[in-house]
């Protein structure tokens, strides 16, 4: 591993931090503040991501306690491709004490591509209680869906073929900040 | 990566990281079990077959509570009342069960070996989970004791989830009475001690088997030596399996009374363990004999515990063993 895969650099620290903040802002002016919001991450990279805008949110909004409105969502076990991939490890959630009967709920992922892993958390969420509203944020979202799915906030909108590969590489999962795109044989 | 499992047939099919991964991936489970809505879509429209040639209460209802869990079919078929009693054979009884599209059996058979034999005999492409052959194996009662000891040493030393990515390395158990029935005793030396646990056998000389010297526990056949000896984290009590022996002790020993004074777990033996030990049995319990009901419901005991357990346990299980079932390896 070490340098991670190589590739196109399409965005760097600076602009993951501005789409976030700039998302963070986003999603507070379309519900009008704060006060009924919980942020469920998508492991594996989805969970940083809502770390991260949850205290952006908490910087804007200083009722904002993000130990009561952040937690994680994991999809493992309502994926529907179980079948042919390998056993995948499995992830804990973490739903905020509270619950999220009657709050919008906003899930983060960071890139939006078939819509799959999304079909997959919304029958999650139904495990887990009836949200007022589910509203998805992601970092990018490279398009190709193959549900009737969107996301309400984008960082970053970006037109990929299908043979393209986009990574996402994280300060704490990846120990560095950028996102990548890269030609499946280069990958390969 | 997860542990990838094709079937589970014996405790010594898993290595230490693997045992690891099927424990973490059970204290998942066992997670979601706490939830208002319990059951999950992972295994929708697979169909598991509970293949009980012998009685059983807590196992048979504990792997169909598991995959009735993760949404699986599941049919459970008893010999008596079936064509077995017409004198059907075990090879024409899994083609059928074959036929009907079981993606998975769980056998209970008195033949040691049978679950081996399914798994390479080429009769079914079903994924085979051994839940108790003869005097051979049982490894989901194994790895439900494991994951049992593994909490709560995780819980003792004030660790976070159920001791997630942990081993069991420097435990002492000491396993009591009929050994020489037991298959949970075989299955539990083999994962305890890959697992990196100090195994104590304890039980009479006619309750031993023969080449107990080759397994990689010690035998004693003083309870009180071994309990003053190993300081054990953990007592497990085997259950006397008079069903398997001709008369009372079937020659095996003399009396329920010397049995029970020798070799029987009761408060006064429980007041010389660590006040942290727990207690163990894999059920069902013969009161009053291995056990008494002073131990069995005391505060120390974990048998009920060990049951809940079970389901998150198989629950793990089917799940490894029945995702990515399809286009095989890559």
């Amino acid at each position: 591993m070490g340098q991670g895969p190589p590739g196109h650099i399409v965005m760097e620290a600076d602009d993951i931090t501005r789409a976030l903040t700039r998302v963070a802002h986003e999603i507070l002016e379309s519900n009008r503040g704060a006060a009924n919001l919980v942020l469920l991450g998508i492991p594996k990279r989805g969970v940083p991501l809502a770390e991260r805008l949850a205290s952006h949110i908490a910087e804007i909004e200083p009722g904002f306690v993000v130990e009561e409105r952040l937690g994680q969502l994991d999809i493992t076990m309502y994926r529907d491709d179980l079948r042919r991939l390998h056993p995948r490890p499995i992830n804990p959630t973490r739903i905020p004490p509270r619950g999220i009967d009657g709050t919008v709920v906003v899930l983060i992922d960071d890139v939006l591509y078939s819509g799959r892993t999304i079909r997959a958390a919304l029958d999650a969420l139904g495990d887990h209680g009836r949200p007022q509203a589910v509203q998805l944020a992601v970092l990018v979202d490279r398009g190709h869906r193959e549900l009737p799915i969107r996301a309400d906030f984008v960082g970053k909108n970006l037109p990929t073929s299908r043979e393209e590969r986009v990574s996402v590489l994280l300060q704490e999962t990846d120990d560095r900040d950028a996102v990548l795109i890269t030609r499946e044989e280069e990958a390969a | 990566m997860t542990a990838v499992l094709t079937h589970l047939l014996s405790a010594r099919d898993l290595d230490r990281s693997q045992a690891v991964a099927v424990l973490d991936t059970a204290a998942h489970m066992a997670e979601t079990q706490s939830r208002e809505i319990k059951k999950l879509p992972t295994l929708r429209g697979r169909t598991v077959v509970n293949l009980f040639y012998e009685d059983s209460t807590r196992t048979r209802i504990s792997f169909e509570t598991a995959a009735k869990r993760l949404s699986a079919d599941v049919l459970s078929f008893a010999p008596k009342g079936s064509s077995v009693s017409k004198g059907e054979s075990l090879k024409d009884t899994v083609l059928t069960l074959g036929a009907m599209g079981a993606d998975a059996i769980v056998i209970r058979h008195q033949a040691s070996g049978a679950a081996h034999l399914l798994a390479h005999s080429g009769w079914t492409e079903a994924r085979i989970i051994n839940a108790g052959d003869g005097l051979h194996q049982h490894p989901t009662q194994a790895l439900l004791d494991a994951f049992t000891l593994r909490r709560h040493r995780a819980h003792a030393k004030g660790m976070e989830g159920d001791g997630l990515g942990s081993d069991l390395e420097g435990a002492r158990v000491v396993i009591v009475g009929d050994v020489l029935h037991s298959r949970v005793a075989r299955a539990n030396v083999d994962l305890l001690t890959t697992l990196g646990a100090e195994v104590t056998l304890v039980a009479p000389p006619t309750l031993l088997p023969v080449g107990v010297e080759t397994w990689s526990a010690r035998t004693t056949y003083s309870l009180d030596e071994a309990i003053e000896e190993t300081d054990p984290d953990a007592v497990m009590m085997l259950r006397v399996q008079l069903e398997r022996m001709s008369r009372a002790g079937g020659g095996f020993f003399p009396s329920h009374a010397e049995y029970q004074r020798e070799y029987g777990l009761d408060t006064k033996r429980l007041g010389r363990m660590r006040p942290d030990a727990l207690v163990m049995h894999p059920g069902p319990m013969n009161r009053g004999l291995e056990i008494t009901s002073a131990a069995a419901d005391g505060q120390r005991s974990v048998v009920v515990e060990q049951v809940a357990n079970g389901v998150a346990v198989r629950m793990a299980v089917l799940y490894l063993v029945l995702t990515g079932a399809e286009g095989g390896p890559s």
